[in-house]
C-alpha cells in the first residue's frame, strides 16, 4: 500500500537514507527537516549536531538526490519548552533527563506527527535502529546502534504512525548504502552528545541557566567532605570533577551518590554504595499488555547501557522492577526500558531506587 | 504544472534565449581593444542602447550589474559614501519599511557598520509610503543622504507614488533611488520622466536570463563603488562584461516592453479571475496590498487559521508552485516584514501567499487554482498554526 509518508530528516545519515528506503518502497514521501533552534548559529556548529544550517542544507540535498520534496518545520518553540526547559528544570530537580528520549515523546511523534497527520500524511518515518511490526517495538539488528531505548517511551498510538526503515540494518550497510544511492552524507561523522549544547560542556549550560548555588558535598555519615557549585551539576554514579578536599578514610575513590535539590546537598560514597537491587518507576508507557503480575524480564536503564534480569510489577501507576543482580549509579529521571529478549515490553521514569543492605 | 511564481522568477523569453544563445559562443572582453573585443562592445553598447530607450534613460546612465542585488547595494551604499564624503552630517538612509531585503538589509548593514542612521517610512495599510510621511520626515531631519522607495512591492504588489515622492525629496536635494525590479515588466518605467536619481533593474524578472541587472544612475551621481577593479561601467561598477547575459536581457527587455500594455491588460484579467476564484473557495480569504492600484500579475492572500508553509506543501504536492513572499533564514519562514509594516497581526502575516502571473500564464493556471485552494486551505486549517 502506497502511504503518504513524511521523513524526518536531520541532516545525517540515517535519516537520509531511511527517506531513500521509504521512497524506493514506493510511498510518496516528503522531506523535513525540523528547525529546533529559532537561532541556528547558536546550536553546535559542524557535523556534530542535528540543527545547524549545514544540517538543514545537508538534509535538503540528500532530498534532491532522493528526488523527493523537502521542506523545513520550525518546531523550535516546542522544542524549546518540551526538550530544553525540560532538561534544565529536571537537572534543577535532582534528576538527569535524555533529552533525546524527550525530543522522541514530545517532537518527533508529537508536534511533528500530528502536524503531519493534520496535513494527510499517514506516517512518520525515521532513522532510528530499531524494528516497528505489528505493533511490536524491538531492538535494531544492530546491538551498538540500537535505539529502541530511546522510543520507549512513545505510546502505542505514537508509534503506530511510526516508520523505521533502518531496524534491519547495520550501521556500516547503512553507510555502504548512502555511498551507493550517492548521498553525500555517507561519511558524514555520528552526531554525540545533546545537539542544544554547543560546545558539549552541559555543566556550564546548566550554570548559566540556573545560576551558582554553594552547598555542601557530606558523606554517608553526613560529614561534609567539600564544596559544590550547584547539586544540579551532579549526577549520581559520578566520579570525576568532585574535587573534594578532604581525601576518604580508607584512600579509595568517592562517587556521588545521591543529589537533593531541597537540601541543596551532594552526597558521596564508595562505588558499592552505588548499588541498586529495587527501583520503582513512574509514568508507565506499555508497548504489550500490562502484566497481571510480577513479570520476569530484563531491564536497560541508561541508552546503551547493560541489560539486567528483573521481575517486573505494577504498582497502582507505578511500576516495581527488582533486579536479579545489582545494578550501579542508577540516576532518576533516566528511563527503565523492560524487554524480552528484543522485544520492547513498556518503559517507565526511573523515580526512586533501593540501595542493597551493605 | 502551475506555475504561479513569476515574481521569483520568470521563464526566458524566446528572443532573449535566441540573443543570449548567439553570443555565448562568440569570443570577446567587450573593453579590450582588438576587432574582437570592439564586436563583443557593439553587442554591449546597443543593448545598452535598447534598455535605455524601453525605460526613458540616456545609454550613458545604465551601468550593468550582476543582477537587482547588486543594484541595489551599489545604489544605497554607493550613493550613502559619496553623499557622506561631500558632507559628513549627511547620515540619515530613508527607506520604505517594507523595502526588498536588497535594500532593507543594505541599509541595516549602513547602521551597524558605517554609522548611518536608518529611518524607516510606514506604510498604509495597502504598503503604501504616504507623499506627506516623506514630507515630514525631510522637513524634520536635515541630515538626509538618500530616500529609497521602491516602485512596486514584491510580495503583496502595491504601487507606489514613486514620481511624486522623488519630487519631494528633490525640493530637499536628496537623492532618490527606486527598486523597479518588480514593476519593470508590468508598469509603465520610465526613468527621466520620474525624477529618480537611481533605479534597478533585474534581468530575470522580465524574461531575461539569471545573473543580470542594470542600476539607471542620472548623469552627475556617482556613487563609490562597491567592486573596485578594471573601471568598466563609469568606473562605478569593475568587472568584466557579461555580454551573452547582457544581450539576452535587452533583448527580454525590448519585448517585455512593447508588450507591455496588452500584457499588462491580459494579466490585470488573468489576476482578477483568480482572486475571484480564491475568494468563492475560501469567503474570509484577504487580498492584501491596494485592491486597485498594485502589479497586475499580483495576488497576495492571507488565509485565516493557516500557516502559509502548509498551504505551500500542499499546493506543491498538486503542482502548483507559488510562494509565501517572504524571506527565509534557514529554509524557517518568518513573518513577513511586509505584513507586518502594513498592521497585519504576525499570525495574519505568517498565514499568506503570493500568487504571480507572468507571460506564460493562462486560464488553465488560474483554474487549476480554482479547483485546488478550497480543499487545501481546509486541509491546513486543520492543521492549524503552530505555537
Amino acid at each position: 500500500m502506497t502511504l503518504r509518508v513524511l521523513a524526518a530528516m536531520s541532516g545525517g545519515v540515517d535519516s537520509a537514507v531511511a527517506a531513500a528506503r521509504a521512497a524506493e518502497a514506493g510511498h510518496d514521501v516528503t522531506g523535513v527537516h525540523m528547525a529546533l533552534s529559532s537561532n541556528p548559529q547558536s546550536y553546535r556548529t559542524g557535523a556534530r549536531g542535528c540543527c545547524t544550517l549545514e544540517d538543514s542544507r545537508d538534509a535538503r540535498r540528500a532530498a534532491d538526490v532522493i528526488g523527493i520534496p523537502f521542506y523545513v518545520w520550525d518546531l523550535a518553540e516546542r522544542f524549546h519548552r518540551d526538550v530544553v526547559e525540560d532538561f534544565v528544570s529536571e537537572y534543577a530537580a535532582g534528576r538527569t533527563p535524555n533529552p533525546c528520549l524527550r525530543c522522541n515523546e514530545k517532537i518527533k511523534f508529537a508536534a511533528l506527527l500530528d502536524r503531519a497527520l493534520a496535513l494527510g500524511f499517514d506516517a512518520v518515518c525515521t532513522g532510528h535502529y530499531a524494528r516497528w511490526d505489528g505493533g511490536v517495538l524491538r531492538r535494531g539488528v544492530d546491538a551498538a546502534k540500537d535505539q529502541s531505548y530511546v522510543l520507549a517511551v512513545c505510546t502505542p498510538e505514537q508509534l503506530a504512525h511510526a516508520m523505521f526503515p533502518l531496524g534491519d540494518t547495520t550501521k556500516a550497510d547503512i553507510r555502504a548504502e548512502a555511498q551507493r544511492r550517492g548521498l553525500q552524507v555517507a561519511d558524514k561523522p555520528d552526531s554525540h552528545d545533546i545537539c542544544f549544547i554547543a560546545d558539549g560542556d552541559t555543566r556550564r549550560f546548566l550554570a548559566e541557566r540556573l545560576g551558582s548555588a554553594p552547598g555542601p558535598i557530606v558523606d554517608q555519615d553526613g560529614n561534609t567532605v567539600g564544596e559544590h557549585e550547584g547539586a544540579y551539576a551532579y549526577t549520581v554514579g559520578q566520579r570525576r570533577g568532585l574535587r573534594i578536599g578532604t581525601p576518604a578514610p580508607d584512600g579509595r575513590p568517592r562517587y556521588v551518590l545521591d543529589v537533593s535539590p531541597v537540601t541543596n546537598t551532594v552526597t558521596v560514597g564508595p562505588r558499592e554504595a552505588l548499588d541498586v537491587d529495587e527501583i520503582v518507576g513512574e509514568r508507565p508507557v506499555w508497548l504489550s499488555e500490562p502484566p497481571a503480575g510480577p513479570l520476569p524480564c530484563q531491564v536497560q536503564l541508561r541508552a546503551h547501557g547493560e541489560v539486567h534480569d528483573c521481575v517486573a510489577e505494577t504498582e497502582g501507576d507505578t511500576v516495581r522492577i527488582k533486579l536479579a543482580r545489582p545494578a550501579r549509579g542508577v540516576a532518576a529521571g533516566q528511563a527503565a526500558v523492560l524487554y524480552d529478549g528484543d522485544r520492547v515490553l513498556g518503559s517507565s521514569t526511573i523515580a526512586t531506587t533501593a540501595r542493597v543492605a551493605v | 504544472m502551475t506555475y504561479l511564481d513569476h515574481a521569483a522568477t520568470t521563464p526566458m523569453l524566446p528572443e532573449a534565449i535566441a540573443a543570449m544563445t548567439e553570443q555565448l559562443g562568440a569570443l570577446g572582453n567587450p573593453s579590450s581593444l582588438h576587432a574582437v573585443g570592439r564586436r563583443a562592445r557593439r553587442v554591449v553598447e546597443e543593448s545598452r542602447e535598447i534598455i535605455a530607450e524601453a525605460f526613458d534613460a540616456r545609454p550613458s546612465e545604465v551601468v550593468f550589474t550582476s543582477g537587482g542585488t547588486e543594484a541595489d547595494n551599489l545604489a544605497v551604499k554607493g550613493l550613502y559614501w559619496a553623499r557622506r564624503a561631500a558632507d559628513p552630517r549627511r547620515t540619515r538612509v530613508l527607506a520604505a519599511a517594507v523595502e526588498h531585503h536588497a535594500v532593507l538589509d543594505a541599509v541595516r548593514w549602513l547602521a551597524d557598520h558605517e554609522g548611518a542612521t536608518a529611518q524607516w517610512l510606514p506604510v498604509d495599510e495597502h504598503g503604501r509610503v504616504r507623499p506627506d510621511t516623506l514630507r515630514a520626515a525631510l522637513a524634520a531631519a536635515d541630515d538626509v543622504a538618500l530616500v529609497t522607495v521602491m516602485w512596486a512591492n514584491n510580495e503583496v504588489g502595491t504601487v507606489q507614488p514613486v514620481a511624486e515622492l522623488a519630487a519631494i525629496a528633490r525640493e530637499h536635494g536628496v537623492p532618490f533611488h527606486t527598486d523597479a525590479v518588480q514593476a519593470a515588466a508590468q508598469l509603465p518605467v520610465a526613468f527621466a520622466a520620474s525624477g529618480v536619481q537611481a533605479l534597478t533593474l533585474s534581468g530575470h524578472k522580465l524574461g531575461g536570463p539569471l545573473g543580470v541587472g542594470a542600476l539607471l544612475l542620472a548623469k552627475g551621481v556617482d556613487p563609490v563603488p562597491v567592486l573596485h577593479g578594471g573601471g568598466q561601467e563609469r568606473d562605478v561598477r569593475s568587472g568584466t562584461l557579461d555580454t551573452p547575459a547582457i544581450a539576452g536581457f535587452a533583448a527580454a527587455v525590448q519585448v517585455a516592453v512593447a508588450r507591455r500594455e496588452e500584457e499588462a491588460r491580459r494579466l490585470a484579467g488573468l489576476r482578477d479571475s483568480l482572486v475571484k476564484a480564491v475568494r468563492t473557495a475560501v469567503p474570509d480569504a484577504v487580498l492584501n496590498g491596494d485592491p486597485r492600484d498594485r502589479l497586475p500579475g499580483n495576488a497576495h492572500f492571507s488565509f485565516p487559521g493557516c500557516e502559509g508553509d502548509a498551504l505551500l506543501m500542499l499546493l506543491d504536492a498538486r503542482d502548483i508552485e507559488c510562494s509565501t513572499g517572504s524571506a527565509c533564514s534557514a529554509g524557517v519562514s518568518q513573518p513577513s516584514h511586509v505584513l507586518l509594516a502594513m498592521g497585519a497581526d504576525p499570525a495574519r502575516a505568517r498565514g499568506s501567499l503570493r500568487f504571480s502571473l507572468g507571460h506564460t500564464s493562462t486560464e488553465e493556471d488560474v483554474a487549476a487554482l480554482a479547483d485546488a485552494i478550497g480543499p487545501v486551505v481546509e486541509r491546513a486549517r486543520r492543521a492549524g498554526i503552530t505555537s
